[in-house]
């Protein structure tokens, strides 16, 4: 699927001015409050028309005002889960659910009840009412309702923000599921990086309601230049890496990494499957040769391929370990007692304990993309 | 006092009845119609609509019914159109009283259904439009169900308004009796003539346990369907 959008739209004293082609998976539109994350995706709902602009999907053009074609919200077929999950009041969560089959027609209905209850695990709660449902399980229905509209795209408005953590983690896997079993392309919005990091493949990074960035969500998670929009402290990588055989720790899960051998806390993934984690550039140390005996037992090769000034006393070193980037944030004083430059071998050192559980995910199947 | 009602107070107890039901429910459809056009639609003349919508409400209702005389009297240009292309005349008809109970009834109706039709969250009504439906089936599925309290309140109120509507009745249809003289009127005609105190009472109650029981029923209603609403 292809979502190309290049819009311009004012709501009150804001002006949006967006332009971004994605063919992501997941796409995330990621941005602080105000963004104008919510007006882009109520653009690409039909919920709001743009002062200018076209918005197109596969080529099937849905609003373009210099033809002045703007096809309205119930023939988009645009799946929309919000932000407070919006269950219809009067009616039981079942009826919530089934509400948009009845408009879609035999041929686009790709949407089975079943499969959607028991994937988003909500069979026990279809007799009950919206009210008397918890902030996890609305979603979760939210979810099922927009899915079962057999949509050919899928918004989703912060989905997780009006929930806490633990509510949070449960959800995302879910979310994870209906990527990798459904294979409908997703539309993220979010504030928050670690969900993007984890979730999605490509992202566009809105600022003040213009695009500053868009591309696969390693390469804008590593710009130094885009620190200050997203929101992180610090440089970061995503990586995808399969889980290899168990080594003699059974409370570590080694993962496959071309540069050497990888240890994280144990993981409840089978071997051979793949996920994604994030590794954040203060958590990577450097050595020039070998590094003799330490406890840090992540040693990947790697080459150093920019060295660039961020906050001082911090600098940040860009590697290349057997093909996939890591980045490492050291100090000033550290890069010049070592003598690193561009183009020199190092080994790049990460501390299995410094992995949050939370920073890992199944990754999307590579055969389905 | 204790007598059974004689033939005429039962004649006024039944045109009552007859007529406040017509006009609930006649009115119902036309009192939807304004509320949702005014509440959602910004138009030219939207003022002017809110103001004839509500005018019956601060009009003396005397001046109500004599406007509605000169309309749909026989010799009025609506009432001589409908006379003529129908057959229906309005004037000194229970019809006609209904149209007067209606039109005086229509503001409290109208003033009810548009404050909860404002106050239903729109963005169901576009999570409603994501899923695939149309506007006239958001209205039918989303929107009449959630101001379905409002709705029922406005109609009772509208009805209660018709039971004791006088001053425009009299004017634009008399008080024949056994045709046009419903509960208000027969009170009115009795407390005119010597003797005539103990039928006035007896009406007076009736009137009084027949909008009770109204009252009654709305509130029973209303919480019925805003327990349905909030899906408790």
């Amino acid at each position: 699927m292809t979502l190309a959008v290049d819009i311009s739209a004012r709501a009150g004293g804001f002006a949006l001015d967006a332009a971004f082609e994605s063919a992501g998976r997941i796409t995330a539109l990621f941005g602080h409050s105000g963004a104008g994350k919510t007006t882009l995706v109520n653009l690409i709902a039909g919920l709001a028309r743009p002062e200018r602009g076209a918005i197109a999907i596969d080529g099937d053009t849905l609003v373009d005002t210099t033809r002045g074609v703007f096809v309205p919200a119930h023939r988009r077929r645009i799946g929309y889960v919000f932000q407070e999950g919006r269950l219809f009041p009067h009616l039981s969560v079942r009826r919530n659910l089934v509400y948009g089959r009845r408009f879609s027609t035999t041929k686009e209905r790709w949407a089975d009840f079943d499969t959607i209850v028991d994937l988003l695990g909500i069979a026990s709660l279809l007799e009950r009412q919206p009210a008397g449902l918890s902030g996890g399980e609305k979603q979760r229905v939210a979810i099922g309702r927009a899915l079962l509209a057999s949509p050919r795209l899928l918004l989703m408005d912060e989905p997780l923000a009006s929930l806490d953590e633990a509510r949070k983690a449960d959800l995302l896997p879910y979310i994870e599921r209906l990527r990798d079993e459904m294979r409908l392309p997703i539309v993220y919005v979010s504030h928050a990086i670690d969900e993007v990091a984890r979730i999605a493949d490509t992202m566009v990074l809105l600022v003040g309601g213009k695009v500053v960035a868009n591309g696969p969500v390693s390469d804008i998670l590593a710009r130094a230049d885009l620190r200050a929009h997203t929101g992180q402290q610090e440089a970061s990588v995503v990586l995808t890496l399969r889980v290899g055989a168990p080594g003699p720790d059974p409370h570590l899960t080694t993962l496959e990494h071309p540069a050497g051998r990888f240890s994280v806390p144990r993981l409840d993934q089978a071997e051979g499957s793949e996920i994604r984690m994030r590794i954040r550039a203060r958590d990577v140390a450097l050595a020039v040769g070998d590094p003799g005996n330490l406890s840090i037992r992540n040693r990947l090769s790697a080459t150093v391929t920019a060295i660039v000034e961020a906050e001082p006393p911090t600098v940040e070193v860009s590697l290349d370990a057997a093909g996939m980037p890591l980045i490492a944030s050291i100090t000033g004083e550290a890069v010049r007692a070592l003598g690193l430059r561009v183009g020199q071998p190092v080994t790049a050192l990460i501390k299995s304990s410094s992995f949050d559980r939370a920073a890992f995910g199944p990754a999307a199947r590579p055969s389905d993309a | 006092m204790l007598e059974p009602l004689t033939p005429q107070e039962w004649s006024a107890i039944g045109l009552s009845l007859r007529v406040a039901f017509a006009a609930a429910l006649c009115g119902l459809p036309i009192g939807l119609l304004a509320a949702y056009v005014l509440a959602r639609f910004r138009f030219p003349g939207r003022a002017i609509l809110d103001g004839i919508v509500y005018l019956p409400l601060v009009m003396p209702p005397v001046v109500t019914g004599y406007l509605l005389l000169l309309a749909f009297g026989r010799r009025g240009p609506v009432g001589e159109f409908l006379e003529r292309t129908f057959g229906i005349v309005l004037a000194f008809n229970w019809t006609g009283a209904a149209l007067a109970a209606g039109i005086m009834g229509l503001p409290l109706m109208v003033r009810a259904m548009r404050l909860s039709l404002e106050a239903i969250d729109r963005r169901y009504e576009d999570a409603a439009a994501t899923l695939g439906a149309s506007r006239p089936i958001v209205l039918l599925t989303i929107t009449l169900p959630l101001m379905l309290p409002g709705i029922l309140a406005g109609t009772v109120l509208a009805f209660a308004r018709a039971l004791g509507e006088f001053g425009a009745t009299i004017t634009f249809v008399g008080n024949i009796p056994g045709v046009t003289q419903t509960i208000p009127s027969a009170i009115w005609s009795y407390t005119q003539v010597p003797g005539g105190e103990a039928a006035a009472l007896r009406l007076t109650l009736i009137a009084v346990v027949i909008a009770f029981a109204a009252l009654l029923a709305s509130e029973a209603l209303s919480r019925r369907a805003g327990r349905r609403v909030l899906g408790q």
